[in-house]
């Protein structure tokens, strides 16, 4: 709260005491509050909208390059399962074709095909001739199967039917798994046998075991049941059940995204190997493959909000320093309508002043004249002359005629004092002429009113209607300021070669501190509502400045104010109006001095 | 010493007159500019006593027609107006000592009469 109180923009809390005429034209606040949500509105929903939308395309970028990737490696893999295993078969027809059905029954011949197959390709277990009626014929192995009759299995029924077989991995007699396959060959004399082929997986194994798989990868066979026939390294052992669901047949490598429940998402990439019971898969883990793409989210997203919390700086101190131009320009524009105004109010015062003045002279010259005549005819006439009562009174009459007469006297000098020539003053006199106005009110309240002005202070050049007006000004101030029964001293001094002080004290209320910086601002007023503007002083340091001089405020709460003005012996020589209106619009702007330091503007000189 | 009061207001002129004659000085007045003129043809005066500002035709010119009348008459103004026109013309044409606010105490007037008159005479010793 304390950071904000500091930072918190002068129109913040602006109260317009102005009156109906010149009533400020904007709310600052809404303006400014309009204006930051508008700006923040458009700076950042695009901002925003474009980091969602870069995130949706950058996501959808990595997840079908993933899926690429998939189906790619899922493709190269399956076509090394496929070329294992057509090598393989191609192998036992290159057998069939060499050799005469003789010799294959021969089972030390047939050892040696089967010790050439092992030497060349690797892999195979056992080798056996079969029949057409499905008994074992010869046999090449670790195992005695000779004369075993398959002729009601599966796998001899299928080979019978389609000429060639490979069957799912199973474990044999040793609890080895390993598969089958088997030909078909048709003699030419007649007739057919099958060349049937045991293998170990060990090296179909290997042919998925060396693929480098990103993303806790797994790559495996399975057959149509979904029983493993590779080992995997997340998904089971050989021959266990997997627990993905066995995907649809399709002729191409497919990719697909499936949600279990103990792994989360998986990438499965999977491809039916064709004339075998095996469909080669593919299984990654899709929360570990988008990991870096997270990873780049989060830099953009700190970025994001970098990017934020900047705009919204900018904007916030941006805005906040315009509108606060804005206000201080329309404080200014409200400072010269008042200064306008007051300037008429003044001349029209001045106007009817001169002419009440005027009307109230003449039959005052003839009142004058009338009970002067009666006064001279008691003296010249002894025999009206003998009553002293009636002399009193034309005595008393003459007399009020000279006060009224002094009044019509004052009114008549403020009307000419209302036009600013630069003449000679004699201070003094300008002082008692301006305390005439407020005498009566001095008497009335007890106030004890001091002048003393020092013998050195000469009669100088300067504007005599402004001083009064400044004179006036202060002295209504204190009067103002001060209890019933206090006092206001007036003073003034030469000071220095080439100035006069004047120096107006009161043991009034005092001003506190924190107003003290203010009195000089326009519209500043302790007394809104109880008829003050709170353009009095400002009025006054614009005129004051006017005249070259400076005024000054030193106060202390509950002992009394001093204003002090100093003023050139000789006026600055550009006294116009211009050069006051442009003044006047600027006290209360720069009024940071808390000791009202404020010093004249030298420019004002020429 | 003969003096020519001069003002429109006819109460005020008249009772002026009345007042300077008891003090043995020989005061004729006129309400109107116009007559003023005639009796300066008339009557030889020391001084005129002109109010600044009067109906058809102002004191400051009223003073031009006397003087071509009379050439060592002398003038002062007196005028209850504090127009800044009529003042300025007015200090401008006879000189700011030359010049009475009313309302005017006699003896302010008496005395700035002697000032006036004063004035003639080391005028008149100069010559």
């Amino acid at each position: 709260m304390g950071l904000f109180a500091n930072l918190k923009p002068k129109f913040w809390h602006h109260v317009d005491v102005s009156h109906r005429p010149h009533r400020h034209l904007f709310n600052f606040r809404r303006i400014w509050e309009m204006t930051i949500a508008l700006t923040l509105a458009v700076a950042l929903i695009p901002l925003i909208i474009m980091a969602v939308i870069d995130q949706q395309v950058s996501r959808n970028a990595i997840e079908s390059d993933i899926l690429q990737r998939t189906v790619q490696l899922v493709s190269v893999s399956k076509q090394s399962v496929s070329y294992f295993l057509a090598e393989r078969r191609a192998a036992l027809r290159l057998v069939v074709r060499g050799h005469d059905l003789e010799e294959l029954l021969d089972d030390a011949r047939l050892g040696r095909v089967l010790d050439n197959l092992k030497e060349s390709f690797g892999g195979f277990v056992d080798l056996g001739v079969i029949d057409d009626r499905g008994i074992q014929k010869s046999y090449a192995g670790p195992y005695q199967l000779k004369g075993r009759d398959y002729r009601s299995a599966d796998w001899f029924q299928e080979v019978s039917r389609s000429g060639m077989y490979i069957s799912p991995v199973f474990e044999g007699f040793r609890g080895v798994p390993h598969m089958v396959i088997a030909i078909r060959h048709a003699v030419p004399a007649g007739g057919a046998y099958v060349l049937r082929a045991t293998l170990d997986t060990a090296k179909f194994n290997n042919l998925l075991s060396v693929l480098d798989l990103e993303g806790r990868g797994d790559a495996f066979v399975i057959d149509r049941a979904g029983v493993l026939q590779t080992p995997s390294r997340y998904h089971g052992n050989v021959l266990d059940q997997v627990k993905i669901p066995v995907p649809p047949y399709t002729p191409q490598p497919t990719v697909e995204e499936v949600q279990t429940p103990e792994n989360g998402p998986l990438v499965i990439g999977y491809a039916y190997v064709p004339d075998t019971p095996f469909i080669l898969m593919i299984v990654k883990h899709k929360t570990v493959l988008m990991t870096e793409w997270v990873r780049g989210r989060l830099t953009l997203l700190s970025f994001l909000v970098i990017s934020v919390a900047a705009i919204i700086l900018v904007v916030l101190g941006g805005i906040t320093y315009l509108v606060n131009q804005i206000y201080m320009a329309d404080q200014r524009r409200l400072m010269v309508l008042h200064q306008a105004e007051y300037a008429n109010k003044m001349a029209s015062l001045g106007r009817l002043s001169a002419g009440v003045a005027h009307e109230i002279n003449n039959p005052l010259a003839i009142i004058n004249e009338k009970a002067g005549l009666i006064r001279d005819l008691f003296v010249f006439r002894p025999e009206y002359g003998e009553d002293p009562k009636l002399m009193s009174l034309i005595d008393a009459i003459i007399a009020q005629v000279e006060r009224c007469a002094g009044i019509t006297r004052r009114l008549l000098n403020f009307a000419r004092s209302s036009e600013s020539d630069i003449k000679e003053v004699d201070l003094k006199e300008l002082i008692l002429e301006v305390l005439g106005f407020v005498g009566k009110e001095a008497e009335y309240r007890c106030i004890d009113v001091q002048v003393e002005v020092s013998e050195d202070v000469p009669r100088f050049e300067s504007g005599p209607g402004r001083l009064q007006e400044i004179f006036l000004n202060l002295i209504t101030n204190a009067f103002a300021a001060v209890e019933d029964g206090g006092w206001i001293r007036i003073q003034a001094s030469r000071k220095g070669g080439n100035r006069v002080e004047i120096r107006f004290s009161d043991n009034g209320h005092g001003i506190p501190q924190k107003d003290l910086e203010r009195v000089f601002e326009p519209f500043f007023s302790t007394r809104h509502g109880k008829g003050g503007t709170g353009l009095g002083l400002s009025i006054t340091y614009g005129l004051v400045q006017e005249l070259g001089g400076k005024l000054t405020v030193a106060s202390e709460v509950g002992k009394g104010t001093t204003f002090t003005v100093t003023l050139p012996l000789v006026p600055p020589k550009a006294a116009n109006k211009s050069a006051f209106v442009d003044r006047m619009a600027r006290p209360g702007m720069d009024a940071n001095d808390t000791t009202g330091e404020y010093t004249h503007a030298d420019t004002a000189r020429g | 010493m003969r003096i020519l009061l001069v003002d429109d207001e006819r109460e005020y002129v008249s009772t002026l007159a009345e007042r300077l004659s008891l003090r043995g000085i020989e005061a004729d007045w006129v309400s109107d500019p116009a007559e003023a003129v005639l009796r300066a043809g008339e009557q030889v005066y020391d001084l005129a006593v002109l109010d600044v500002k009067m109906p058809r035709i102002d004191g400051i010119a009223l003073k031009r027609l006397l003087e071509a009348k009379q050439p060592r008459l002398k003038f002062l103004f007196i005028t209850g107006h504090g127009e800044e026109g009529a003042f300025k013309a007015g200090v401008s044409e006879a000189g700011p000592d030359h010049y009475l606010f009313k309302p005017v105490m006699l003896d302010d007037f008496l005395r700035k009469i002697d000032e006036v008159m004063s004035e003639d005479r080391e005028e008149g010793r100069d010559e």
